[in-house]
């Protein structure tokens, strides 16, 4: 009995052990990756590089492109999104919206390839008629739409219930409740969903890789092809030069510090209160 | 009677629109995809799903997707078969093992990992993981089990096998985070029965906990195939992109090719009308794959996170 007993604690252990061997073996990769992308990548960094064309061997139009692409897609996608939102949390109690909610749910785990090519074959085929920083800016906020709005919805519950009765018993109308005072009371909340998807779509590369191709040059147009840091890191890891390579590490670097970057300010200004 | 409009139905209304907006853009990319295939569907039929050419000259045009579909469901397995384990063991590690100081740094460095874009997980994986897989796996397998079919082959380093680890690793915050929650919104009451009858803690998790959050557990695991399936660029980057009868993953560690890589390989070359209206065609078997996928993962996840009331997934 007491020697069943002990195996019974061993295995105990041996299961914590086993699962902190798990968490371990996961953070190695990305303990790799981090190390590796600066080790690498830090070597490339210069002002030549972050400024000068394709040509001259820079990655300016790579960083320029994916400043567009950000300023673009939130344009789109951020006041669709907390509108769409909005509506759910604020009218959200019926069957059309929760049917809305399960598209919206969906549509966060489309695969990106076929975004685009959704995109492609609507604004690149049908208005742009070539490829464009546009028709990036379309495929990527159909990625950053449902993120918007999901996260919009989650702050927009924690509002408290009595902020809304106040501001009715105070004779507002309720869209004025909703645009001045409920949105403005879950403002950290938006500000973190929107941050998180401008994170997320920041490194996308397979929608833009169908919608904007990339370019050698600045900046030519809203109907011309554009250059963008996930698609020069892939088109340039695919290249034999081996100083090409090492400029996809460069750019990589890049764009992982504009990622952690953005992580960390969410991280930093909820302090962990909103999850996922 | 007469209806008023009023600013709060204008607002409702244009809200109850825009909100509709995600669904435009699924029945937008349903119909591009149908569509856009009609022509190869309708050339090929049934020979479109089930044959293994991939040939583009003129007048000899033979389009099949089956060594991609295969593709993808096997390096997708291999990702469940290594992702899920480790998951499940860093779930259980943060729900309920890690005292509180390192639970939240812990969680922080798997939020991390999701943060990562997939084209660095591809970098990393053609420069480094590549390396690692060939040196300390595949060759020291390869020469002692060489014999089974699925180790057989000379290893490069860049196949399905690497394509499989590099999903396995992208798919752990999905797993692990939606587990994690699963396991949390288990009741105490079901811990504290159990534990009064004298289990340890390693015997409620296993025989209480789990269990009685085994669907939710299951939706984890679905979502984090609908991820593994999806997933493109670090696939694209390390799988050796094989086409036609090559593609066919008869062993791990030949160069093979996933239904998106495919497209993101080839789309954009197609020189063809026929060709590209195939690449919209496999786009199209994997929309609905993942749309399958998704769905079940979502009924599976959400009817067990309603269990614990007021905690909205």
């Amino acid at each position: 009995m007491l020697n069943s007993y002990s195996i019974r604690k061993f295995k105990n252990k041996a299961a914590y052990v086993l699962c902190l061997c798990c968490v371990v073996i996961a953070v190695v990769p990305l303990a790799s990756i981090l190390f590796e992308v600066i080790a690498r990548g830090a070597s490339q960094l210069s002002i030549q590089f972050l400024t000068s064309n394709g040509l001259e061997g820079g990655i300016g139009p790579a960083i320029q492109g994916t400043l567009i692409l950000i300023g673009l897609t939130s344009l789109i996608g951020v006041p669709i999104g907390i509108l769409s939102g909005v509506y759910l949390a604020e009218f959200g109690d019926n069957k059309y919206a929760s049917t809305m909610r399960t598209i919206n749910d969906i549509l966060t785990e489309f695969p990106s390839i076929v975004v685009g090519i959704t995109a492609f074959s609507i604004i690149v085929i049908g208005v742009t008629g070539s490829f464009s920083p546009l028709a990036g800016a379309i495929a990527l906020s159909f990625m950053m739409i449902p993120i918007v709005a999901r996260t919009t919805e989650e702050a927009l519950k924690l509002v408290l219930n009595s902020i809304r009765e106040a501001s009715l018993a105070l004779g507002a109308h309720q869209w004025k409740t909703i645009l001045r005072v409920v949105l403005p009371a879950a403002r950290q909340g938006l500000v973190t969903g929107t941050l998180l998807a401008v994170a997320r779509i920041a490194g996308e590369t397979a929608p833009i890789l169908l919608t904007i191709l990339g370019n050698s040059y600045f900046f030519q147009g809203f109907n011309q092809p554009m250059d963008a840091l996930p698609l020069r890191i892939f088109l340039n890891s695919r290249q034999p030069s081996p100083e090409v390579q090492a400029q996809a590490w460069g750019a990589a670097l890049v764009l992982i510090l504009i990622v952690l970057a953005l992580n960390i300010v969410v991280r930093i200004a909820t302090k962990g209160r909103f999850k996922r | 009677m007469k209806i008023k409009i009023t600013g709060d139905k204008i607002f409702r209304f244009s809200a109850g629109i825009i909100v509709a907006s995600a669904a435009v853009i699924l029945i937008a990319s349903v119909y591009i995809l149908t569509t856009g295939s009609t022509e190869v569907l309708q050339r090929f039929g049934l020979d479109f799903f089930m044959g293994t050419n991939w040939n583009p000259v003129e007048g000899r045009e033979s389009f099949g997707v089956l060594p991609y579909l295969l593709g993808t469901l096997v390096t997708s397995g291999i990702a469940l078969l290594i992702g899920v384990p480790l998951s499940l063991g860093i779930a259980i590690f943060l729900a309920e093992m890690a005292p509180k100081a390192i639970r939240v740094p812990v969680s922080y460095l798997i939020e991390l990992l999701a943060a990562v874009p997939s084209v660095i997980f591809g970098l990393w994986g053609l420069f480094v993981l590549r390396f690692w897989v060939l040196n300390y796996i595949e060759i020291p397998v390869n020469a002692n089990l060489g014999w089974i079919p699925i180790f057989s082959g000379t290893p490069f380093g860049l196949d399905i096998f690497t394509a499989g680890i590099i999903l396995a690793i992208m798919i752990i915050p999905t797993v692990a985070s939606v587990s994690r929650e699963v396991i949390s919104a288990v009741p105490n009451s079901i811990r504290e029965g159990a534990y009064s009858i004298g289990a340890t803690k390693w015997e409620v998790i296993r025989h209480w906990v789990l269990s009685y959050g085994r669907s939710g557990i299951l939706g984890a695991i679905i979502l984090g195939l609908g991820r593994a399936i999806g997933e493109t660029m670090a696939v694209t980057m390390v799988i050796g992109n094989a086409v036609g009868p090559n593609a066919m993953p008869t062993s791990l560690f030949q160069p093979g090719q996933t239904l998106p890589s495919l497209i993101a390989n080839g789309f954009l070359e197609a020189p063809t009308p026929l060709e590209k209206s195939a690449y919209i065609g496999a786009g199209l078997v994997l929309l609905l794959l993942s749309l399958l996928i998704n769905i079940l993962a979502h009924i599976l996840v959400t009817r067990v996170l309603k269990v614990k009331g007021g905690a909205v997934e």
